[in-house]
């Protein structure tokens, strides 16, 4: 009787443990994965290994539009908090140079197996960034979300209907 | 032989390289893509799908080609976690992934009559095959920001590459779980998959992900993506790169 009270003790507190385990580890999520700087939240920016007062050396504008202002990040390497990222976590560590992102690299990265037969484990959890950057290539065709499309066609439409 | 129609709206090009009876090849992979435009166009009163979503027909008594799109849409839900769902309001519009579909059976009615080297666009979508003059099919990514440039350049033997985005016909993709909420985060979605039906579903589906959508493309095997955000910050697989010319 004794060693059945033990045991049960034993398996509750470990039960207890792991409930508590894991409520803890699903209280850390949901914090942006984007390195911007404006989130004043927690896991503060690790201290910048280099720091070498930036903004002064204008590196080429890749000028893409939209952003009439393009912030200037403090030169640095910052680690990022630990995001819910679809099917597991992900925290990178963002290196600015110049005032901009310059590299990013993956601190943690899913790789519990896949939900489905399609996401399947990953070998190189890798991804990259980079400013895009027109270019003056000849090229067969061009990829490019549909521009006339059924919009087009509709309004089309409308605009014959009262041509009639 | 290269020849361009405005099917479903949109610029379709057909280019065929190889010897044969091309240019009636090419009038038949046109005829093919005005017959699916009548069947799955939810703009046309009279098409199928139309019906469907009128309650005049059931799917249970819909063509083949009907049910097989429902079909692979089904699955490709499953697929992205909910994430590429062709019911919006109580109404299914499959052209998510129609336009993959048609251009991947348009390459394989194709290759069935002999043919090698030849590419199949529809809108921005392609399917590669073979090599142009020796070389690869040289694929330029439009700039999401200018209509009228690319900023990069993809070689391509055997592969589909489909680009989905918020620009030039406005936000079209919704995500289905924050139905009022509009994609705004990234403006441009390029996915490489092993042909152009799977690359065509899954751009779109990771493109209602938002900034997750890059990390989904990064998980599936044999699939490179490249993302665009609206401050012109491209995140990319590593992979892609080796497709880049």
């Amino acid at each position: 009787m004794k060693k059945v009270f033990l045991s049960l003790l034993v398996i509750g507190t470990f039960l207890f443990y792991a409930l508590h385990q894991k409520s803890e580890s699903s209280a850390i999520q949901a914090v942006p994965v984007a390195p911007q700087g404006s989130s004043s939240s927690n896991p503060p920016p690790q201290t910048p290994t280099s720091s070498t007062a930036g903004g002064s050396g204008q590196t080429t504008q890749p000028a893409p539009a939209t952003s009439a202002s393009s912030s200037q990040y403090k030169n640095g390497t910052y680690t990022g908090s630990v995001a819910d990222a679809f099917y597991g976590n992900v925290q990178v560590q963002a290196v600015i140079t110049n005032g901009r992102l310059s590299d990013i690299q993956f601190l943690q990265y899913p790789t519990d197996p896949g939900h489905t037969s399609e996401v399947s484990s990953i070998a190189l959890p890798i991804l990259k960034q980079e400013a895009i950057q027109n270019q003056s290539a000849q090229v067969d065709a061009v990829s490019g979300a549909s521009d006339t499309s059924q919009a087009f066609q509709q309004s089309l439409q409308v605009a014959l209907q009262k041509a009639q | 032989m290269k020849d361009t129609r405005l099917i479903m709206g949109m610029p379709v090009t057909v280019e065929i390289l190889d010897e044969g009876n091309v240019k009636k090849d090419i009038e038949d992979i046109f005829s093919f893509f005005v017959a699916i435009d009548n069947r799955f166009s939810t703009y046309k009163k009279d098409s199928e799908i139309s019906a469907i979503n009128a309650g005049k027909i059931l799917l249970k008594d819909a063509s083949l080609e009907m049910q097989e799109v429902f079909a692979l849409s089904e699955q490709t839900k499953q697929q992205t976690n909910g994430y590429f769902d062709i019911k919006k309001n109580k109404t299914y519009d499959p052209s998510g992934l129609v336009k993959g579909w048609a251009i991947f059976n348009a390459s394989q009615k194709l290759l069935s009559k002999g043919y090698k080297n030849f590419y199949v666009e529809i809108g921005g979508d392609i399917q590669v095959s073979g090599k142009k003059q020796g070389e690869k099919w040289k694929i330029g990514i439009r700039n999401p920001f200018d209509r009228e440039r690319i900023i990069k350049t993809i070689c391509l033997e055997a592969q589909g590459i489909a680009t989905s985005g918020t620009y030039i016909r406005g936000q079209h993709i919704y995500n289905p779980f924050k139905n009022t909420k509009e994609i705004t985060d990234i403006v441009s979605l390029t996915v490489i998959g092993p042909n152009i039906y799977e690359a065509d579903r899954f751009a779109t589906a990771a493109f209602s992900m938002g900034k997750k959508g890059i990390e989904f493309i990064a998980g599936l095997e044999g699939f490179e993506g490249y993302m665009i955000d609206a401050d012109g910050i491209a995140t990319f697989t590593t992979g892609f790169e080796t497709y880049v010319c």
